[in-house]
């Protein structure tokens, strides 16, 4: 009794209530289930019967935890070829591009709403035979070009397409933090342009990196569109395995299991890195 | 010499990022082409241009129950992340309380975690909990993620509030509803606006949570996975080019609306300016 008037009484605990209320019903309880429904006997349905490890000896044997390599590889490509492409555009939204960083960042945001299955399909019409990239190169010179589609590059060429928005946003806030005068500082005592970027620059802007890169790969771990639509299926992620125990096979224990090993993954990662970083400094507290 | 290498290094990253927003349209750009032929399949360069296909879709009743499911899921899901996002935004920002470094991290988790598997998730629970799959379901599954997103988004607006205001206004005898109503919420708008944006375009826009939580009900964009899957129909491009252009619309109009919003408040606190002087006094 004395919790809820608590609650009712600091202005903080009130406000916080109907969001964490949600995500208590809409979060932590479903993926309870989740853990819980991993160690039933497999192709069950209830809840109530002897807890078995079987599911997880089952992906031990049956290599299941290989599709789990493939997912953490590809992610972790995307995570290194995003950092690339985006650190250019995230330092010129910031430094370079003045009063157009407004537009930029907009026409940047508008793909984000756009379902990416959508989108990826866009792709799979640019590169198909007889689509804009092949009809263009046969008409303009006469080349025959090779299949990029379905092979594990163009999911790699996926996941780095849809998830770029995402690297590319907290890395701008993270260069948005490195205060000018400490640029020009280290410029007027003599730095190379080289060694500003690697000793002022970098550092103070990883926190946004960082976060940028763990949303990158959290998020193209869990990828499962571009997979189906441009890989034709060619590697097998570890989303698409869970699918199929939930769907066709009909073995929900076992895409459980499976499931909480990709959990794992990622909540050992996302504790680790959000724990070091103060939220009110990087979104701007003053 | 050290002036011209930094304007190259300039137009160096203005080309590169100019390419980027290239490969960034460029399947928008594919789709829309494909749209506009009227023959069955799509060949590149085309040969028939028509709109056979926009009237077709257009006309169909299947069509017409998709947008309306997608659209009632994306306005219920405004309201309610908006509602619970304005109170969680100022409970992340605003307000000095004793576990809200916790909470903060609390609110960021379903942000960071693969919507696929939270999809798979909500899906078992629903069913352990013998709920039947609806796109009721689909407006629970989308507010798990949508609601902290318009949390954060608000946030970084609340965190430029000055909490001074709130306490002036409630020193000149003002009730708690008047100070919501006359200051809070007037100095927040511009939040609301965008937080309410992000929340209807990322519901209209989302697959992997409606893929698995609507049921038997179909959204969009999961109308247009199970056509894709199937073979190529020429009703995919055209529904593809409207729910694009549909949101570049309403963000590049939001956008617009942002900037009446934010010079009308700039050029508020000019009227008032005695009240102004005295709030300053008072710090």
């Amino acid at each position: 009794m004395s919790e809820v008037s608590s609650i009712i009484a600091d202005p903080g605990k009130r406000a916080a209530a109907p969001i964490l209320v949600l995500l208590a019903l809409g979060f932590a309880a479903p993926l309870f289930a989740v853990v819980a429904f991993s160690f039933m006997p497999p192709r069950t349905f209830g809840f109530w019967h002897e807890p078995t490890l079987a599911n997880y000896l089952t992906i031990y044997t049956d290599n299941a935890y290989i599709s789990l390599l493939w997912s953490l590889a590809l992610a972790s490509a995307t995570v290194a070829i995003l950092a690339v492409i985006c650190y250019p555009i995230a330092y010129g939204l910031v430094w370079v591009f003045g009063r157009w960083s407004t537009v930029l960042t907009l026409l940047f945001t508008i793909p984000l709403f756009v379902s990416e299955n959508i989108r990826l399909y866009g792709w799979v019409l640019f590169f198909i035979k007889s689509g804009v990239l092949p009809g263009t190169l046969k008409t303009l010179f006469g080349l025959e070009t090779g299949d990029f589609l379905f092979t594990p590059a163009a999911i790699l060429f996926g996941m780095v397409y849809v998830y770029l928005p995402f690297m590319l946003f907290p890395m701008t806030l993270g260069i948005a933090m490195v205060p000018n005068q400490m640029r020009e500082a280290a410029s007027d005592l003599g730095a190379s342009r080289w060694q500003v970027f690697r000793e002022v620059e970098l550092p103070l802007s990883m926190p946004g990196i960082m976060i940028g890169s763990l949303l990158t790969f959290v998020l193209a771990v869990g990828a499962l569109a571009e997979s189906k639509v441009l890989g034709g299926q060619r590697i097998i992620p570890i989303t698409h395995d869970i699918e199929i125990a939930f769907t066709y096979a009909q073995n929900w224990p076992l895409g459980a299991a499976l499931a909480v090993l990709l959990m794992l993954v990622v909540s050992v990662l996302v504790i680790a890195v959000l724990r070091r970083f103060d939220l009110d400094q990087i979104l701007g507290r003053r | 010499m050290l002036e011209t290498k930094r304007s190259l290094r300039h137009i160096l990253i203005g080309i590169w990022t100019f390419a980027v927003l290239i490969f960034v349209f460029l399947p928008g750009a594919t789709i829309f082409l494909a749209s506009m032929t009227s023959s069955r399949y799509f060949t590149f360069p085309i040969t028939s241009w028509g709109l056979d296909w926009w009237r077709k879709t257009f006309a169909s009743l299947e069509v017409r129950a998709l947008l309306s499911t997608s659209l009632s899921i994306a306005v219920i899901v405004t309201i309610f992340a908006v509602v619970i996002g304005f109170f969680g935004a100022l409970a992340f920002a605003r307000y000095d309380w004793r576990g809200r470094k916790l909470y903060q991290k609390i609110v960021l988790l379903p942000i960071f975690f693969p919507q696929s598997v939270l999809g798979l998730a909500l899906l078992l629970w629903f069913n352990a909990l013998g709920l039947p799959l609806s796109w009721k379901t689909a407006v629970l599954a989308h507010l798990v993620w949508i609601a902290p997103v318009v949390t954060l988004v608000m946030a970084i607006r609340v965190y430029s509030f000055d909490p001074s205001l709130e306490e002036a206004a409630m020193d000149l005898g003002a009730s708690r509803w008047q100070v919501f109503r006359e200051v809070t919420l007037p100095i927040l708008m511009p939040g609301v606006f965008s937080g309410s944006l992000f929340a209807f375009l990322l519901s209209w826009g989302n697959f992997p949570l409606s893929l698995y939580t609507t049921g038997a009900d179909t959204t969009l964009p999961k109308y247009l996975y199970a056509k894709m899957v199937a073979g190529y129909t020429p009703g995919v491009p055209v529904l593809g080019t409207v729910s694009t252009i549909g949101a570049a619309i309403i963000l590049l109009g939001g956008y617009v609306v942002m900037l009446f919003l934010t010079r009308a408040h700039a050029s508020a606190p000019e009227d008032e300016s005695p009240d102004r002087s005295v709030l300053k006094a008072s710090q």
